[in-house]
């Protein structure tokens, strides 16, 4: 009979140890179970992007794309979908630069889930969705404006 | 009562889809109550962790700016027929769900 994991408190640190001797993770890439609170507490793009990626060099790069709408039906709901084919990646972020709190959501990975991450998040008006995926040292962006006619951040 | 559903998809890139929807208010702390006029405290999932047979495979960070009711999707490669795929969540007030699916 399987066990639930069910979490309070700390994530499962065990599945980590675990994870690193079946040789899945590459030590430089054991994720960090910790919520990244300062990249969440940001109040500008470039403060979350160096809170969760730390210094790393931003360029357009044609191997990320960003699906999601043009225009918005429902700022509270915006679907987005980031592909990416880089190999290497080992976490992407999604950064709505006109909301209250610019960084929205990522996902850290390795190897075995790099190659697309989608969510619907909250946007409070029109604004570039900027997508960056850490590969190589580098963050490798896709970028679309989204329309929003009725804002769905709250407050 | 399952307030966490997943499905698993085969991809164009010859792996799976991992697609998530998690019961969840993700409240951002902004919003008024009507009635008292109080704001409605922030309530927000803030890690969903994914693995393959056990072994952690990948961790999405959320936040207030994801739509109630998260519907998170990853892609994963490497997954056969038999293989168990597991998602674990908890929220800023510690309090999770998980669930697991055998790959078809």
């Amino acid at each position: 009979m399987k066990r639930r994991i069910f979490l309070k408190g700390s994530l499962a640190a065990g599945t980590v140890a675990v994870a690193a001797g079946a040789g899945l993770l590459a030590p430089a890439r054991v994720l960090a179970a910790t919520w990244p609170e300062a990249a969440f507490a940001a109040k500008t793009e470039a403060d979350a992007l160096r809170a969760f990626f730390g210094d790393a060099a931003v360029v357009d790069s044609d191997k990320v794309s960003l699906k999601a709408p043009l225009q918005a039906e429902n700022g509270a709901v915006v679907p987005i979908k980031v592909m990416t084919t880089l190999t290497d990646a080992e976490a992407i972020a999604v950064v709505v630069e006109k909301n209250p709190v610019p960084y929205v959501t990522s996902l850290q990975m390795t190897v075995v889930a790099g190659g697309m991450f989608s969510a619907r998040i909250k946007m409070g008006q029109t604004s570039p969705v900027n997508c960056y995926v850490k590969a190589g040292g580098k963050l490798h962006k896709a970028s679309q404006e989204i329309k929003v006619s009725i804002g769905g951040c709250g407050g | 009562m399952a307030t966490t559903k997943m499905k698993i998809r085969k991809n164009k890139a010859g792996g799976h889809d991992v697609m998530v929807l998690a019961k969840h208010p993700m409240e951002t702390g902004l919003r008024k109550d009507k009635k008292t006029g109080e704001k409605i405290p922030a309530h927000f999932i803030q890690t969903m962790e994914f693995a393959l047979n056990g072994t952690v495979v990948a961790q999405a960070n959320l936040g207030a700016g994801v739509s109630k009711n998260p519907l998170i999707g990853i892609a994963i490669a490497g997954a056969s027929s038999g293989d168990t795929v597991s998602v674990s969540w908890i929220d800023n007030k510690g309090e999770g769900d998980s669930a697991e699916t055998v790959v078809k």
